[in-house]
């Protein structure tokens, strides 16, 4: 495997208005490989949207990521670039698509224009060679009647139809990863099913890593081979999907599970997690899921690092210390 | 059908309700009118969840918004506990609100920003002098704590709350006025799953205390399952197949039903279902296509020149009420999902 994305202790912060700092993202370390997904999973505020900016370093000021966080895109240390360099990385080497397909594109340019745009920034061919390849790219990602989608302007589209789009502009400029931030939730679940098929496909055909940031266990358990469970601006629970699904170990986690209605078993009463998400400005002290937690015990008043539950599986929570790491 | 099967007894019916959007076009041209809904009929029981399942532009709000006349119907009829709400004039509608609620998707554009959560949820109380004096902050102490809120929040504004609170205090706002039939419209579709799960719940338990019906609008089949027991999937503009929930489910004879199935992403990777992914995009419902309005994304074998020409009319086949030629034919999801109840 090589190993193509490593972030370490990424924090990020943003000023209150007495001074002080918060950390909407507090402390996440992980890795992509080569043609792999990973799923950051979590709800509203847990940080993981945040994550993925900062991995572009598009934190709008007065945020920032903290001295002394890590993110290595091979050998090149993110954290440390400017200008040109920076460009190089954003879109060139990692490409990000997000929620809102419209809201990204530009209305007054045809598809064509901004997918042969996004070609010649990064690449140095000729213009004509950049609408070749924004052909390409729109049969690449399963539009129909590619050629007369060149000249459609983006509201000339459905939903979907954008959001290839987009994928189509991400992958211009032949990036390592994709960070794909919720990229079906605006869509309907036939829609979602397409595009999903279309991002799996690129992933296996151009050996990309992606990586998946989405709040639905659903997609992630047809389509990422790792999971990071995120709460409250930290992985709280990593593992391969099949090991996660099989052995949900967090009580947050276990938690996300038990509230999904389910298409298949018996209809049970939802057993929801009590109360609500802190605000980023104050993360409960200790363990940051006690108050929350239906299996707190004292030592969940200190905070918890991230422990062994098994070989190739962790969770930040006591109960792995307790259950002998299994 | 589903109401008086399970010996309910009926609410309220819905025949042939249809509702166009002249569109008008920019400069006054006489466009084509978008069929939003084209003749959609229901009927739901005292104390029974129907649930309206379909993809954005199916129509499924458009009934909702419809038939309590929110937006005025282009034709049809819709009888509420023996009245036409269609034939009422303003006043009697007025009167006839209390009894029909509405929850929304997004309840933070519902609720007025400048409005203290106590003065929204009172208004609807005060409007149909349901109360007076001190007793009107009573009862909007009692709604708040039913719907699982602190009732000191009645002094606060709605942008104080996150979105599952917002969505409690929508409800509150519907509850205030006593209503027996509540169209509920995505009620979670905008909330983290953690929170989706405690508003499910919530309305559960209203409707077992206070006998509620509900018009459950939804795309998310996995939530219809958790909330109603009987179903009507909607697809341009029409009902393509209603039935109870379970066996619609188990055995969708619709081929667009067998679709929208197999594209719930279900979190458990053991089981790989064979997915259908449909082809193209869902035709504009101001020209819907001729024959069975899913003719041009369908896959059934069987599919032919019929389809194309003749509209399928609902007709029961098998536990369901499919409006498909070939609905005796259509091909089984092929799934490891046979684990169903």
């Amino acid at each position: 495997m090589t190993r193509v994305l490593d972030v370490r202790d990424l924090h990020v912060s943003f000023p209150t208005s007495n001074g002080r700092r918060f950390h909407p993202v507090d402390g996440v370390s992980f890795s992509l490989d080569r043609g792999e997904t990973l799923a950051l999973v979590g709800e509203s505020g847990c940080g993981k949207s945040l994550t993925s900016l900062a991995l572009l370093r598009l934190i709008p000021p007065p945020g920032r990521v903290d001295p002394g966080s890590i993110i290595r895109l091979g050998d090149t240390d993110v954290l440390a670039l400017e200008g040109e360099a920076l460009r190089q990385v954003r879109g060139r080497r990692i490409g990000m698509i997000f929620q809102d397909p419209m809201t990204s594109l530009n209305p007054v340019f045809t598809v064509g224009d901004q997918i042969a745009e996004g070609v010649r920034a990064h690449l140095p061919v000729s213009k004509a060679e950049a609408r070749a390849r924004a052909l390409g790219l729109l049969q690449e990602v399963g539009i129909p009647d590619p050629s007369g989608r060149l000249n459609a302007y983006p509201h000339q589209l459905s939903g979907g139809m954008r959001q290839r789009v987009m994928i189509a502009i991400a992958l211009s400029a032949e990036p390592e990863i994709l960070v794909a931030d919720e990229p079906t939730t605006a869509l309907d679940v036939t829609v979602q099913a397409q595009i999903l098929e279309v991002l799996d496909q690129l992933r296996r055909a151009r050996g990309m890593a992606v990586l998946l940031i989405t709040h639905d266990l659903g997609i992630v358990a047809g389509r990422a081979d790792r999971v990071a469970v995120m709460y409250a601006g930290q992985i709280v629970e990593e593992a391969p999907t099949a090991e996660l699904f099989a052995r949900p170990s967090h009580p947050y986690t276990q938690g996300l599970f038990a509230s999904v209605p389910r298409i298949t078993g018996p209809v049970q009463r939802l057993t929801p997690i009590g109360g609500t998400v802190p605000p980023a400005t104050a993360w409960p002290a200790g363990c940051r899921f006690r108050p929350r937690c239906p299996q707190a015990f004292e030592k969940s008043e200190l905070p918890p690092e991230l422990l062994p539950v098994g070989p190739t599986h962790r969770m930040r929570c006591w109960l792995a210390e307790r259950n002998g790491g299994r | 059908m589903g109401a008086e099967h399970s010996g309910m007894t009926q609410l309220l019916e819905v025949r042939e309700l249809v509702k166009h959007y002249s569109s008008g076009g920019l400069f006054g041209g006489a466009e084509r009118p978008v069929r939003a809904v084209d003749g959609v009929s229901f009927e739901v029981g005292r104390g029974e969840t129907l649930a309206l399942v379909g993809e954005s532009g199916c129509g499924k709000s458009s009934v909702g918004r419809t038939i309590l006349r929110l937006q005025e119907p282009t034709a049809g009829r819709f009888v509420f506990d023996g009245t036409d709400v269609f034939a009422l004039d303003r006043s009697a509608l007025r009167r006839l609100r209390r009894r029909m609620q509405i929850i929304f998707q997004d309840p933070y554009s519902s609720l007025n920003p400048r409005m203290t959560v106590g003065k929204a949820v009172a208004e609807g109380i005060e409007i149909h002098g349901l109360a007076r004096g001190p007793e009107v902050g009573r009862r909007v102490a009692g709604l708040l704590e039913e719907v699982g809120l602190d009732p000191g929040y009645a002094r606060r504004y709605p942008h104080e709350f996150s979105g599952g609170q917002r969505q409690r205090i929508g409800i509150a706002r519907a509850l205030a006025v006593e209503p027996s039939f509540i169209v509920c419209d995505e009620p979670v579709s905008a909330l983290d799953v953690s929170v989706q799960a405690q508003v499910l719940n919530l309305l559960a338990d209203l409707q077992r205390d206070r006998g509620l019906s509900y018009l459950f609008i939804a795309h998310d089949l996995a939530v219809v399952r958790q909330i109603a027991r009987r179903v009507a999937v909607m697809y341009l503009g029409r009902i393509v197949e209603t039935g109870p929930t379970e066996a619609l489910l188990a055995s969708p004879r619709h081929p667009y039903t067998v679709a929208l199935l197999s594209a719930v992403p279900e979190p458990d990777p053991t089981r790989r279902r064979s997915r259908i992914v449909l082809g193209g995009d869902l035709p504009s419902p101001s020209n819907p296509p001729p024959g069975c309005p899913f003719h041009t994304r369908c896959f059934h074998p069987a599919r032919n020149e019929r389809c194309r020409t003749e509209v399928p009319a609902l007709r029961p086949v098998g536990a369901t009420v499919v409006a498909c030629h070939y609905a005796e034919t259509t091909p089984a999801p092929s799934t490891g999902a046979e684990a169903r109840i």
